[in-house]
């Protein structure tokens, strides 16, 4: 209902194809130390009262982006190897009462069955992850490579769900999994389940044929020309040059994967199949605190070493996606 | 699925040139297409249409559905949580714009003008929203604790301030809740306008610094309008996503205490999946859609006006 009002969030939204195309990165940003002005200019950086105004508030926002940010998972490091009884209270006892009960961890991964909990996420994200890749893939080269007729009523199509909020689908979406009509499968209690809607994301497809759009149309008459058809040209060329979106494609469907709470939680009733994210809240009345410190702490552990190994993925994606995946 | 029908009916206008169409690769066309359309239509496209059609009928498992009229429409409207329900969402998504709206903004044009060290501040501010937002709820529960040595609590009583009981004062439940989702979202909007800020434009920066403005008047009247456009659509963006929050309350306390944290996706949920009542819920899920819309309508109205 919204698509005649609004159609600027998409070239918005989809600019991180551009700033990850290969033509579209300028080679100049590689070079050190070669900073655009903001609204402070150099003249002013040379100024000392500027200088140490700066200074003071880099300091401060450093500081307090340390506390508020990094200072609650730190927390929950030291209380992941304290006594339930120290965490209740006295919550800023520091590791001096010589306290350091590592076993929590182990307590955790046996008696909470933490293990099989990450492995049920990641076999929710890789599965989440394979679907969408395939699905934005084949889709993005149809709407921008093959470019049949109705083409454009698909590419619209696709368009208007991003307009549609998402509540409106998730009962029916339920009622499809539970059987789904015209085949009559049963996708509850399956991965399948969590699977497949992960795949219909709008927003990915319109990055990835954003993407597509940019690789030189040359290279494509150049393999026709050689004799290669249309599956040939996907494997050979489209594939391996886009390789950076589909990182970022990835990384965003592994977070937003990992994250989901109310799908998971729906779709997959029986313990043993659950993710870590469904397990967490159903587990946490029922342990100690301590361990339940500790269940928490493995459970950031893999996306926060994700997020720091790539970084610059990571924030590249969420400069311009974070809008609609949340 | 139309997509296909109108290929086939293609086809079937131009018989003659069906040959030519599978030989110039119409197959492969399709065959490219088939998951975008089985996971689209089965997906999104089905379920939305579904979910409109739903709200007018009488949905359980067992039986067909019935077509009911309003009927749906009326329960959920004379539901007495409703009102209330309805007042916790849009204090909610209030609260979340009062909290979340410029503290990103801040930080971002703070952090544009960083060199060097931006990648650690944006790593840092970004932390949060990494982290999944269940184990961000029970981690804040804790902190939340409404005994005196509760985290918050012993903070607080180092000035002097609290107990508070948190989570279980009607008062404060929302706020808090609000705090918490803040916490966890922030950094992905700073993030967005951090690269929104590097496509302003630098040579009104010149022009103006001739002119006299300082830093402070340069970054209102040149770095602001610059970026108005992503500003106003992330507005935007927050309020329709805060109105369907669901993690967070339910999680936090399931609502209470005395339904002062029940959102209207809260009885979504209890519609459908504790009552069974589909129709209700889809029913209520369509008003909740409707009125998104036509916010959002009316905001784009409003703000092309502004511009």
């Amino acid at each position: 209902m919204l698509i005649q009002t609004d159609s600027r969030p998409i070239p918005e939204v989809t600019r991180a194809a551009d700033a990850a195309a290969p033509p579209a990165r300028p080679p100049r940003r590689r070079e050190p130390r070669a900073y655009e002005r903001g609204a402070i200019s150099d003249m002013d950086r040379k100024r000392p009262g500027v200088r140490i105004w700066l200074g003071i508030w880099q300091a401060l926002v450093l500081a307090g982006l340390l506390v508020v940010a990094l200072g609650p998972l730190l927390w929950l490091f030291k209380a992941s190897v304290s006594s339930s009884q120290e965490i209740l209270m006295d919550p800023f006892a520091m590791l001096v009462s010589g306290e350091f009960q590592v076993e929590n961890f182990v307590r955790a991964w046996t008696e909470v069955r933490i293990g099989d909990y990450l492995l049920n996420t990641a076999w929710v994200v890789i599965g989440s992850c394979v679907a969408t890749l395939l699905t934005c893939t084949t889709g993005g080269y149809v709407l921008s490579v093959l470019r049949p007729k109705w083409g454009a009523l698909l590419s619209g199509a696709v368009l208007a769900t991003l307009f549609i909020p998402n509540i409106v689908s998730l009962v029916p979406l339920y009622l499809t999994v539970i059987e789904m009509p015209g085949t009559g499968w049963r996708l509850l209690d399956t991965y399948w389940a969590v699977w497949l809607p992960n795949a219909a994301s709008a927003f990915l497809v319109l990055i990835v044929k954003r993407f597509f759009d940019q690789i030189p149309p040359d290279l494509y008459e150049a393999a026709r020309i050689d004799g290669a058809g249309p599956v040939r040209v996907f494997f050979s060329i489209v594939l391996p040059l886009s390789r950076p979106i589909l990182g970022v494609v990835s990384l965003l469907t592994i977070i937003s994967a990992w994250k989901d709470y109310l799908w998971p939680l729906l779709v997959l009733p029986s313990a043993d199949k659950q993710p870590i994210s469904v397990a967490l809240p159903k587990v946490a009345d029922t342990i100690p605190l301590n361990i339940q410190m500790a269940s928490l702490f493995l459970a950031i552990i893999i996306p926060i070493t994700l997020f720091l190994l790539f970084q610059k993925q990571f924030l590249e994606g969420a400069g311009t996606s974070g809008a609609v995946k949340g | 699925m139309t997509a296909e029908a109108s290929a086939t009916s293609i086809s079937r206008t131009r018989r003659r040139s069906f040959r030519s169409w599978v030989t110039s690769g119409g197959v492969t066309k399709i065959a490219f297409a088939l998951p975008l359309l089985f996971i689209f239509g089965y997906f999104s496209w089905g379920p939305i249409v579904d979910g409109i059609v739903m709200s007018v009928q009488n949905t359980n498992l067992v039986d067909d559905p019935e077509f009911v009229g309003w009927s749906n429409f009326e329960y959920v409207l004379t539901d007495p949580l409703l009102p209330k329900a309805a007042a916790n969402t849009l204090y909610y998504a209030f609260l979340a714009l009062v909290f979340g709206f410029p503290v990103p903004l801040l930080l971002a044009t703070f952090m544009a003008e960083l060199r060097g060290t931006r990648r650690l501040y944006s790593v840092l501010a970004y932390l949060p929203v990494i982290v999944p937002p269940v184990v961000a709820v029970l981690l804040w529960k804790f902190f939340y604790s409404p005994e005196p040595t509760g985290l918050f609590n012993t903070v607080l009583g180092w000035i002097g301030a609290g107990p508070f009981a948190w989570l279980n004062s009607a008062d404060i439940v929302m706020p808090a809740i609000v705090l918490e989702s803040t916490w966890a979202y922030a950094g992905s909007t700073v993030i967005i306008y951090l690269a929104a800020l590097t496509a302003v434009q630098r040579d009104l920066y010149e022009a103006a610094e001739l002119d006299g403005a300082g830093i402070i008047r340069r970054t209102w009247h040149i770095t602001l309008p610059q970026i108005r456009g992503v500003l106003l659509i992330m507005l935007l963006l927050q309020v329709i996503n805060t109105m369907q929050v669901f993690t967070e309350p339910f999680i936090f306390t399931g609502g209470g205490p005395n339904n002062a944290s029940t959102t209207l996706l809260l009885m979504i949920y209890n519609y459908a999946f504790i009552d069974g009542d589909f129709g209700a819920a889809t029913a209520l899920s369509v008003l909740l859609a409707a009125f998104l819309g036509l916010l959002s309508a009316g905001y784009f109205v409003a703000t092309r006006r502004l511009n």
